[in-house]
């Protein structure tokens, strides 16, 4: 299973909770799994193609996953993928 | 009283009341902060301003929170000096600089957070907090000691020694974290998720920090007597204080401050270290693709700029250009800026003075225009930067003998660099 971490923002989908457990082998299956769970997280932050959203920001670890190989990344298990919102800071 | 609407979604315009609230919850696109300009248009007159605070406060009508007592330590109304000589070197015509080395704690960052301090005061807020790159940090530990407010400032470990000490010397909790500022960033943000009692200035009231960079527009515009600038070149490190330049010209204008529409041409400046805007505008994408940053100029070295889009969006409408410099053309901005005007830049000033002068050697920017650059930190910050580049001219005796030896070798060096 790997861990994601909830925003704030999207807590409301996920009953409040900001940590929920998924199964997959990419990042993109993992997301696409929190979907399944949690009705409402693929229209947030994937784009009409099927992208990243420009604001949404998705880290494996501590990597930005547009450093790795985006949603194709491969994830193994007890890895932790946080999902933030990418407009912080400066 | 403020004239604030509500805070409006950049990217799908979903609107929300005017609270703790960055990104939009839907899209997570940036919130920008709404005014009713017409009101703003009533109430705001020249002479008012004048007669106001030499500070940003003068400008409160236009900013987003009203307060009879700001959390101020006299940010803003900085001197913009007129720069002949620079000008005369690079071959510009009207050339100024906006000397906001002059703030409290030595840089611009003292204008947003002046702004979000008040309004987090005013939402409730006791503990304000921040991740910075290093003047972020001076002015949000001083900013709250002297609201009486808590402080929590993230920091990357490697920073230069006097932004640690003049963030620490103010008593408030310094955490410096082994990373980058880009992993800085992404703790904050995270973090904000788990402390909503904390003021994030740049993460959670960001949208109200940000409005604080209009203020560098207004003051440039009346400063210049009431009239905008042909030309305005700009750091980017987020990209936030470039499009708010922009919003701050096309503001006084919308508030009949301004008698002509501006056409303002805005230009970014980038180390090449960390240049993911300039890269974009080079190679003509809309694109922004985050890099590993390595530049000296740490103040701007954010890899995966939040305002990088619209930065790159303002400069190309406004028909400016966005470049990046090395790190030697970054010593040598700040050493012709000392030189010759007597004004001592941290190394992001380097990278503005440095770009002015490429963007001049281009032929983007005219001698015909009437030129502002941004220098917005003070050097004291950065020393460690120009620590084998400049020192005394020679170490020497407490005699005449020794003096006059110096000066006579030193002369003989002169001759032989000038021929």
């Amino acid at each position: 299973m790997i861990k994601v971490r909830i925003p704030a923002q999207l807590r409301t989908l996920t009953g409040g909770v900001g940590e929920v457990a998924i199964e997959g082998s990419t990042v993109g299956e993992v997301l696409k799994g929190l979907d399944a769970t949690h009705a409402g997280f693929a229209e947030r932050i994937f784009d009409a193609d099927g992208g990243l959203r420009r604001f949404v920001n998705v880290f494996l670890d501590e990597e930005d996953v547009r450093f790795l190989d985006g949603l194709a990344t491969p994830v193994t298990d007890g890895q932790t993928l946080s999902i933030v919102p990418a407009v912080a800071g400066g | 009283m403020d004239f604030v609407s509500g805070l409006r979604c950049r990217e799908c315009g979903r609107t929300y009341p005017a609270e703790a609230l960055h990104v939009c919850d839907f899209c997570f696109g940036p919130l920008e902060v709404t005014y009713d300009y017409e009101r703003v248009a009533a109430s705001i007159s020249r002479e008012r301003i004048e007669a106001g605070p030499r500070s940003i406060w003068r400008y409160a009508d236009l900013l987003p929170v009203a307060d009879a007592a700001p959390v101020d330590l006299g940010a803003g109304f900085t001197p913009l000096v007129r720069a002949d000589r620079l000008a005369a070197e690079l071959g510009l015509g009207e050339l100024w600089i906006k000397d906001d080395t002059a703030n409290p704690t030595g840089s611009f960052k003292d204008r947003v957070v002046s702004v979000a301090l008040t309004k987090a005061r005013q939402l409730g807020f006791k503990i304000a907090a921040c991740a910075s790159t290093g003047n972020l940090a001076n002015s949000v530990a001083a900013h709250a000691a002297r609201a009486g407010m808590e402080s929590v400032v993230l920091i990357p470990h490697d920073l230069e020694r006097a932004k640690v000490t003049m963030t620490s010397v103010y008593g408030g909790r310094v955490f410096a974290v082994e990373g980058s500022y880009d992993d800085v960033n992404r703790l904050c943000a995270e973090l904000t998720s788990e402390q909503p009692e904390w003021a994030f200035v740049n993460v959670n009231v960001r949208t109200y920090y940000a409005e604080g960079s209009k203020t560098l527009a207004f003051e440039v515009a009346e400063q210049l007597g009431w009239r905008a600038p042909d030309h305005v070149v700009v750091p980017i490190g987020s990209g936030s204080q470039l499009t708010k330049v922009a919003k701050g010209f096309q503001e006084l204008y919308q508030v009949g401050l301004l008698d002509e529409e501006p056409s303002v041409r805005v230009s970014g400046a980038q180390a090449e270290g960390c240049s993911p805007v300039a890269t974009a505008f080079a190679e003509g994408t809309d694109v922004i693709r985050p890099v590993k940053p390595n530049t000296i100029a740490k103040s701007l070295a954010i890899g995966n700029p939040a305002d990088g889009w619209y930065a790159l969006d303002t400069i190309k409408r406004s028909g400016g250009a966005c470049t990046a410099v090395t790190d030697a053309e970054i010593l040598d901005g700040i050493r012709l800026l000392a030189r010759t005007e007597g004004i001592f830049a941290e190394t992001a000033g380097g990278v503005t003075i440095a770009t002015l002068a490429k963007l001049t050697a281009e032929g983007v920017i005219r001698s015909d225009e009437r030129v502002v650059a941004m220098v917005t930190g003070h050097g004291l910050k950065t020393v460690e930067a120009l620590t084998d580049v400049v020192g005394p001219t020679a170490t020497i005796a407490p005699t005449l003998d020794s003096f006059a030896e110096a000066m006579a070798a030193d002369a003989a060096t002169i001759q032989r660099s000038s021929k």
